[in-house]
């Protein structure tokens, strides 16, 4: 009986349990001892220049170490010189700063472009001192106008970056201006969709501590990839062999700590330019201005079909503010483009995007990254339709499904769907959430005209996960001659619960006790090779790469077990439940891991494995939203959450259920009651953890997950993703259900957040009509 | 100012600075880095400790007012004989945690909860965690793990 | 995240806390719960240069019976006011209401007087002591002097508290119908601030958050008591507000508001008192 499919609990967790988490804050490294605290000084103005900074007063404070501003990185290398972007080459679509003539400074040299970019750096023995100190560093602003919002963006009446001549950086080849795919459709609904900037909100902040001891650096940072902040981290002029990058206990990223970011590197660099250790852990109110947001789409749509439920034609225009910085160039509306369908084989399909500069935070990763804004605006779209046409938004669904016999599929945008059963994740969900008798419920309710309204909205979401497998993931796997067995892994917890996962994955191919198996990662100096983790990757390439090379290393010692059997290796066999080795056909005879690994080389059996996938995979499945709305206040409460999801096998359900329930909380926060907001000067007015509405525990019920498991032919665990699937199935389905409370009343579409006040006006401007 | 505190049962005496806050105290004198900050407002309760027995946001409390006082933190939920607490063992079995940010904040702030009310309803778990903010399980394994620890109180193991 | 630095005083007893604020004048801020002023000194909006912390106070935390009200000490934390056996059979709504302020970890800290000194027409209990026709019990250099709770919130975070002054007690009215009670607030999340409140205690209405003070609903009280229903007695919930359009809600949004919140409060506290509940 393999271990793999069974609910094993966590091996992270006494530990967490007890002692507790080591985050960034908490390690204490004799490198650090005596480090000094980084306190950074922030622009307060949306868009300005910089005509002065004045660190006299800050620099007569008690426990003030230095002050640095830009004029004192003269000890880095210049960046490359920015070529002029030329007219012909392809729009940059990789998941990296378009840089040029958008490039972004490490502290701000002349102008700032949005309210907490980074102008300055503080170092102080102690933190209390730090923010004593860093309030007394002056700087003089000359505001500019604030573009605050995508309107102004695309107007163009200010110029974030005057070289560019324009705030629109990236456009897509998408066209989505020939109306002819249209003729001929007996429903059309054309409209704008918002899909709201909001913020990752890890429970852990940024923060990140460096050492420079002896021409090496010590970067301990909290990061989903220490591998490629390494790299990230050349920028000060340092050789990748001169840094090491740990990432310690990580308190969640959500793609927000892919890499590592400015202010990490200049604390990097700080303490190379000092040569005294430091210590920056960012405030709450500082990550809700400084962090990389997601989402921060404008979707214009238009979807069209015939009266009985058959789609014929969709469009998706995307406008992407990214904020000031376009860190990620024009990959996530690239993503969204890509994935616009979804489920359906919709005949003609047309997405194109543009990609523009605002005075607002820049827009990087969260959760689901362009897929999310892909799926919520076509189930939107679905339902829209299915209102105007009167049809079963699930029959509309059902009609419209790419079959499970079509798959493989190429989608109309170019999308390689590997597998999929979306009518049978449909069906799960409609059978366990009672779907005819909610229908007969909501009936029921809105003749007897009573306040409280039932809503029921489904949500039949794709997606794409390990888009980057041809980049893979390394795992070395090693039997000792004490018989444990240590996995150094490329990928990178962060509360994912890799250890128990990849100890799984080594006990049921070597029958290694799951307590004699250790998992590392996030060390350069001990996996100088690796990725890390991000687009739920990590279980299909860093899984399959553990696998890979538990395989080799039982090979290897098959070999080894064969020599001290002195027998052939063809005769020799490991039993994966015992973890013992026997010669076939004598039981009698057998060698523990132990002595076969004591008699290989230095008493140590080893595999070292990067494994690439040929395909990213995709999974899926249905997500159905239960609510009741106040009609005469607007107010929704989420009655019920039901979905089926589907990533292959699953290796631990407990690992994936998690997962689910985790990515189903942030996907109806997104629905519900979360949002940046901006004044029209680019103030933020979200900025602490008392107005950005965090969803909580009485928001939400308690969920009701059920599984299928289609598996993808892309690696050897027939796996695909599961991280940021329930985010992206949970945010169309509160979405919907929430319309679907209100459509009697005559109301089409609401824009998220759903907060009260949104849904009684949208109440309030249907009866009027 | 001197400040006197009994940390997880060990007398921790130290001069510190009068706008110290608790959690500082915690972390950074007593060394006990479990409980953490997790923002500025009161508003995620991942600083969440036992001042006398009963909950309370550490990063809102001065150690100054907590002079003379007893704290708990989650270093000192087990038992002496590393034994955990039903929480502890809540948490384990039922996935209540995932990057284990939130966690001492949000064991802590269960451990007060049962004290005050050993019979909740799921309802009244969710009401009691509202001052407790996660982002990676969701909430329902957490409210499972308060649920199964009550009863785990019920049959008889209690601390 | 920290205040500036402040020097921390410690009173044993009302007359310490007086003298210690005479001594330092207007440097000084008391420190009762400590959840409203430690936040804003975090946040360096609020910077006293001294704190007299009234935690040890132990005189000054109570709920007694004094046969027609009952008097709780201005340092009762939330929580003993939430769970008094006294005040859950005389003074259900003021239980209610003080369970209703902010998390379970707020309700350890904060106090009944730290709330309503601090005067946030937002905040619970300053709405619902104004229902209930509270009188707030003042002592200063010079004695001591009640204020009842209408002359008591005089504008944003101000109150009928002069410099120096403690606020030492609140007398609470028992009610005729104890159980003729509703307590509606209005929220996004339920831990958010109250974006509308409703306190009713018989035909006495409070609003929360529709004016830069705690307001009686005058014109709805005034079409109560001239038999009025309850339907058009509380369309008239807004009149005599002046409620803000902030990242919650609007103006227009929060007078509707208070128009439905009003209906339903009376309407659910005439329900409680017919059928006797609490």
């Amino acid at each position: 009986m393999s271990i793999l499919g069974t609910r094993v609990i966590r091996t992270e967790d006494p530990r967490l349990l007890t002692s507790g988490g080591v985050y960034v804050d908490d390690v204490r490294e004799p490198e650090l001892v005596g480090a000094v605290r980084a306190t950074f000084v922030r622009s307060t103005v949306a868009h300005a220049l910089i005509t002065g900074i004045d660190t006299s007063a800050a620099l007569e404070q008690p426990g003030v170490v230095a002050v640095l501003t830009v004029a004192d990185m003269t000890d880095l290398p210049a960046p490359p010189p920015a070529e002029p972007p030329s007219d012909d080459a392809p729009p940059a679509e990789g998941p990296m700063p378009l840089g040029g003539v958008w490039s972004e400074p490490l502290l701000a040299v002349d102008r700032v472009r949005f309210v907490g970019e980074p102008v300055a750096l503080v170092l102080t023995d102690s933190a209390y001192q730090g923010e004593d100190a860093a309030e007394l560093v002056s700087v003089d602003y000359e505001p500019l106008p604030a573009v605050a919002s995508i309107e102004a963006a695309l107007a163009g009446e200010s110029l974030l970056f005057p070289e560019a001549a324009t705030n629109l950086c990236v456009q897509g080849l998408g066209k989505v201006s020939d109306d002819s795919i249209f003729d001929g459709c007996e429903v059309i609904v054309e409209g704008d969709v918002v899909n709201q900037r909001v913020a990752a909100l890890p429970m852990e902040g940024r923060s990140t501590a460096a050492a420079w001891v002896d021409g090496k650096l010590t970067v301990w940072a909290s990061t989903q990839n220490a591998q490629i902040s390494r790299l990230i981290l050349t920028a000060i002029g340092l050789p990748p062999e001169a840094i090491r990058v740990v990432a310690p206990d990580v308190g969640g990223g959500f793609g927000a700590k892919i890499g590592i970011d400015r202010e990490s590197i200049v604390v990097a660099w700080a303490a190379k330019h000092t040569g005294r250790p430091v210590r920056w852990v960012e405030t709450r109110n500082e990550n809700l201005v400084a962090m990389t947001q997601g989402r921060a789409q404008l979707h214009h749509i238009k979807i069209g079909g015939s009266k009985d439920g058959h789609l014929a034609a969709y469009r998706l225009d995307v406008v992407q503010d990214t904020g000031a910085y376009p860190r990620m160039s024009g990959f996530l509306p690239m993503l969204t483009n890509l994935m616009a369908p979804g489920v359906y084989d919709i005949p003609a399909v047309q997405a194109g995007y543009r990609v523009v500069i605002t005075n607002a935070t820049p827009i990087a990763a969260y959760r689901g990254a362009g897929r999310p804004e892909a799926a919520a605006t076509i189930e939107r779209a679905v339902d829209w339709y299915a209102a105007e046409a009167g049809v079963d938004p699930a029959l509309v669904r059902r009609l419209n499904f790419i079959k499970k016999e079509q798959f493989p599929f190429v989608t109309k945008t170019g999308a390689p769907y590997d597998s999929g059963d979306y009518e049978g994740a449909l069906d799960l969900v409609l059978a366990a959430a009672g779907y005819e008798e909610l229908r007969a419920e909501q009936r029921r309710r809105r003749e007897s005209g009573g306040t409280r309204q039932l809503g029921i909205g489904l949500a039949s979401y794709v997606e794409i996960t390990a888009a980057d497998g041809a980049a893979g993931e390394t795992a070395k796997v090693e039997v000792h001659d004490d018989g444990t067995a240590t996995v150094y892994t490329g990928s990178s917890a962060h509360g994912q619960g890799h250890n128990t996962a990849f100890a799984m994955l080594v006990n049921a191919e070597l029958g290694i006790p799951m307590d004699q198996i250790e998992v590392i990662h996030g060390d350069t100096d001990l996996i100088p090779d690796g990725i890390g983790t991000y687009a739920s990757r990590s279980l299909q390439l860093g899984g399959s790469a553990v696998h890979k090379a538990a395989i080799e290393v039982k090979d290897e010692a098959a070999k080894r077990a064969a020599e001290l059997f002195e027998a052939a290796t063809s005769d020799v066999v490991l039993d994966a439940e015992t973890g013992t080795w026997h010669i076939v056909g004598d039981p009698d005879k057998s060698l523990t891991w132990s002595q076969v690994a004591s008699a290989a080389d230095q008493g140590l059996i080893v595999a070292n494995v990067r494994f690439t996938a040929d395909r990213p995979t995709f999974p899926f499945g249905t997500h159905l939203s239960l609510v009741e709305v106040d009609i005469e206040t607007g107010k929704v409460t989420l009655l019920r959450h039901v979905t089926a999801d589907d990533a292959g096998p699953v290796l631990n359900p407990i690992l994936f259920d998690g997962q689910r329930h985790g990515g189903i909380a942030q996907g109806a926060a997104q629905a519900l009651c979360e949002e940046i907001l901006y004044d029209s000067d680019g103030n933020p007015l979200t900025s602490t953890l008392a107005d950005y509405a965090a969803i909580t525990a009485t928001e939400l019920p308690s969920f009701e997950l059920l599984t299928s498991e289609t598996p993808t032919p892309g690696n050897p665990l027939g796996v695909k993703g599961i991280g940021e699937a329930g985010t992206i199935g949970s945010t169309p389905a509160v979405h919907n259900a929430v319309i679907d409370a209100v459509s009697y009343l005559g109301v089409r579409h609401i824009d998220m957040p759903m907060t009260p006040e949104r849904v009684w006006t949208a109440i309030q401007k249907a009866s009027t009509k | 100012m001197k400040v006197e505190l009994t940390v997880n049962g060990r007398e921790i005496s130290a001069d510190v600075e009068d706008r110290t806050l608790l959690v500082h105290f915690l972390r950074d004198t007593a060394e006990l880095t479990a409980t953490n900050i997790g923002c500025d407002t009161t508003s995620c309760g991942a600083c969440t400790v036992l001042l006398d027995g009963e909950s309370v946001k550490s990063c809102t409390v001065l150690a100054a007012q907590a002079d003379g006082r007893s704290v708990t933190t989650l270093e000192g939920l087990a038992s002496d004989d590393g034994e955990l607490h039903p929480v502890q063992r809540a948490f384990h079995t039922e996935h209540g945690l995932q990057c284990g940010y939130c966690t001492p904040g949000m064991v802590m702030a269960i451990v007060s909860l049962l004290q005050e009310n050993p019979h909740p309803t799921e309802e009244e778990v969710r009401v009691g965690l509202e001052g407790n903010i996660c982002r990676c399980t969701g909430y329902h394994n957490i409210v499972q793990a308060a649920l199964v620890a009550a009863a785990a109180s019920d049959s008889g193991v209690s601390r | 995240m920290i205040p500036p630095a402040f020097t921390y005083l410690r009173a044993s007893s009302v007359d310490e806390a007086l003298g210690l604020a005479a001594e330092h004048g207007e440097d000084a801020k008391y420190l009762a719960g400590g959840h409203s002023l430690l936040p804003m000194m975090k946040l360096r909006m609020a910077f006293p240069e001294v704190l007299i912390d009234l935690g040890r106070i132990t005189e000054l935390s109570y709920v007694s019976d004094e046969g027609t009200y009952v008097a709780v000490g201005a340092m009762t934390r939330h929580h003993d006011v939430a769970t008094s056996p006294l005040l859950i059979s005389d003074l259900p709504l003021l239980a209610h209401t003080a369970g209703e302020v902010g998390d379970p970890q707020i309700r350890h800290r904060g106090t009944i007087g730290g709330s309503v000194a601090h005067g946030d027409a937002a905040s619970d209990l300053p709405a619902t002591l104004l229902a209930l026709d509270a009188t707030f019990v003042i002592r200063g250099a010079s004695g001591t002097r009640p204020v009842p709770a209408a002359e008591f919130f005089k504008g944003i975070f101000e109150t009928a508290i002069e410099p120096g002054e403690l606020l030492t007690e609140i007398q609470v009215p028992k009610p005729s119908r104890p159980s003729a009670w509703s307590f509606q607030k209005f929220t996004k999340r339920k831990i958010d601030w109250a974006i509308v409140g409703v306190a009713v205690q018989g035909s006495s209405v409070a609003l929360i958050n529709m004016g830069l003070t705690p307001l009686r609903a005058a014109a709805v009280e005034s079409a109560l008591a001239s038999g009025a229903s309850i339907a058009d007695a509380a369309a008239l919930a807004a009149e005599g507000t002046s409620a803000g359009s902030d990242i919650h809600a609007t103006k227009a949004y929060r007078e509707h508001l208070a128009r439905v919140l009003v209906r339903r409060a009376l309407e659910e506290a005439a329900a409680r008192a017919s059928d006797g509940t609490a």
